[in-house]
């Protein structure tokens, strides 16, 4: 346990004091919102209308773009073949790397979103929703996202791979987000859709390391 | 007593099997989609749809074929993951072009029968989508594969993502089911039997043998190509060494 907690907390730092990466997905998340109005149309009610559903598909993309360095940088100056012959199984390692992903970029984009929900002239009241349902289902793109890292760290121009491989799995995370903002804000009031994204999340955070540590492994040895 | 996925194991033996049965599963495939084409063409129309129902007879054993070659796929993963079966990769290598065209076949033959009986090519339903997110699944791993120079590594990263792709499955067997959708509910394998009519199903049947017949014949070759590719491969590897080798020894 005191191996994952300080894998968590080196990842957590590294993060922080390297910089760079929260500041591209918030920048780029920023943009990408930005920019969609442009393309739409400023007309204010078709904004409100839409924006949780582009403050969605845009944290999706931002969160994307910070996925390649989850395992490459590690891998590249050979900690992760440290990691692979420690203590600590592979399974444990993905999660605790999946996680600092979710703590470090999952987290200020969800908390990012209202700022950019302004923008939007999405109404104040959904805020709590909109922030409540994306923490839900944040944790299941980090860990979804760590198997499309892990599978392309060494494939030819992963980065462009990684968006393919990954964005078809989020599908259900992005309908049962949606469907849980719409319930709750709307007349029908149904949490039913926010349990599912729960349980999406709890499943990815178990089901997800066991997929990554395997393509790990394969390619470690 | 060997099993017979354990006597086929063999590449030579199953490289002399397939050739001896390939032939006559083309023929019989071919056989059965014209008398299944026949059928299909003087059933009587739909009471619904007239005529336009008839696109069905391409479309549903195209959807069937979509998603059983994808757990085909999924089995020869396991297959290759866990148990090291030679053929496995061979297999699961050569299904994932040919359930990439038949998940686009059925894409294709439902939007064109959309037009007519919805008045829109296409919807965002449930079952339209899961289905388009199918053959992303399918370009997915045929684009990791061919992103990865080393061919048995390769082999095992697409393994491991048709085994997470897998969740698919359920998804788009039961989207009909839950929510409402434009796309209509299963009709044929369901609780309780067929809605359909004898008139109609019995064609469909026919030309669901027929597909299947067609897949199986078309698999049995991309994997004879497959594995004829990866002998001139390692023999071209052979050749290499030797030069390498004879010229070593000339020089000193």
């Amino acid at each position: 346990m005191s191996a994952f907690l300080a894998l968590l907390k080196r990842d957590l730092l590294l993060s922080v004091r390297q910089g760079g990466a929260l500041g591209t997905a918030l920048g780029f998340y920023m943009l990408v919102v930005t920019l969609l109005p442009l393309g739409l149309g400023a007309d204010l009610n078709l904004l409100s209308r839409i924006a949780p559903g582009v403050l969605w598909i845009a944290l999706l993309l931002a969160a994307l773009l910070s996925l390649g360095r989850v395992f490459s940088s590690d891998y590249e100056d050979g900690t992760l073949d440290v990691l692979a012959t420690g203590s600590l199984p592979m399974e444990l390692v993905v999660t605790a790397k999946a996680l600092a992903h979710w703590l470090s970029t999952g987290i200020p984009l969800a908390l990012m979103a209202p700022v950019l929900g302004l923008l939007l002239n999405l109404d104040i009241g959904a805020y709590p929703l909109l922030v409540a349902t994306m923490l839900a289902g944040t944790p299941a793109v980090s860990f979804i996202g760590a198997v499309g890292a892990a599978l392309t760290l060494r494939a030819y121009r992963g980065g462009l791979l990684i968006a393919l491989l990954v964005l078809p799995l989020y599908v259900p995370t992005l309908v049962f987000g949606m469907a849980a903002i719409n319930g709750l804000l709307g007349a029908s009031g149904s949490g039913s859709a926010f349990l599912i994204l729960t349980a999406l999340s709890l499943a990815s955070i178990v089901l997800c390391p066991l997929a990554a540590a395997a393509a790990l492994r394969v390619q470690m040895q | 007593m060997q099993t017979l996925t354990q006597r086929l194991a063999n590449p030579t033996r199953f490289m002399e099997l397939s050739a001896r049965i390939l032939p006559w599963i083309a023929a019989a495939a071919a056989v059965v989609i014209a008398y299944g084409l026949y059928l299909g063409f003087t059933a009587p129309p739909d009471s619904l749809q007239g005529e336009t129902a008839r696109i069905m007879y391409i479309h549903v054993p195209s959807a069937w074929l979509s998603m059983s070659v994808y757990a085909l796929v999924a089995v020869s993963s396991f297959g290759l993951l866990v148990f090291r079966h030679p053929l496995a990769d061979v297999s699961a290598k050569a299904a994932v072009p040919l359930g990439a065209a038949f998940t686009f076949l059925a894409l294709v033959t439902g939007s064109l029968w959309g037009r007519p009986t919805w008045g829109t090519y296409w919807v965002w339903d449930a079952r339209l989508t899961s289905v388009l997110i199918l053959f992303f699944l399918y370009l997915g791993l045929m684009a990791l594969r061919s992103s990865i120079e080393d061919e048995s590594l390769a082999a095992k990263l697409t393994a491991i993502l048709a085994l997470v792709g897998i969740v698919m499955l359920p998804i788009i067997k039961f989207s009909v089911e839950f929510g409402n959708t434009l796309h209509q509910p299963a009709s044929v394998i369901r609780a309780g039997g067929p809605t359909i009519d004898n008139a109609l199903l019995v064609p469909l049947l026919v030309m669901a043998i027929g597909f299947t017949l067609m897949f199986v014949a078309m698999h049995l070759k991309a994997m004879r190509n497959e594995i004829l590719r990866r002998r001139v491969k390692s023999l071209q590897l052979a050749e290499v060494a030797r030069a390498q080798s004879t010229q070593l020894a000339a020089a000193e």
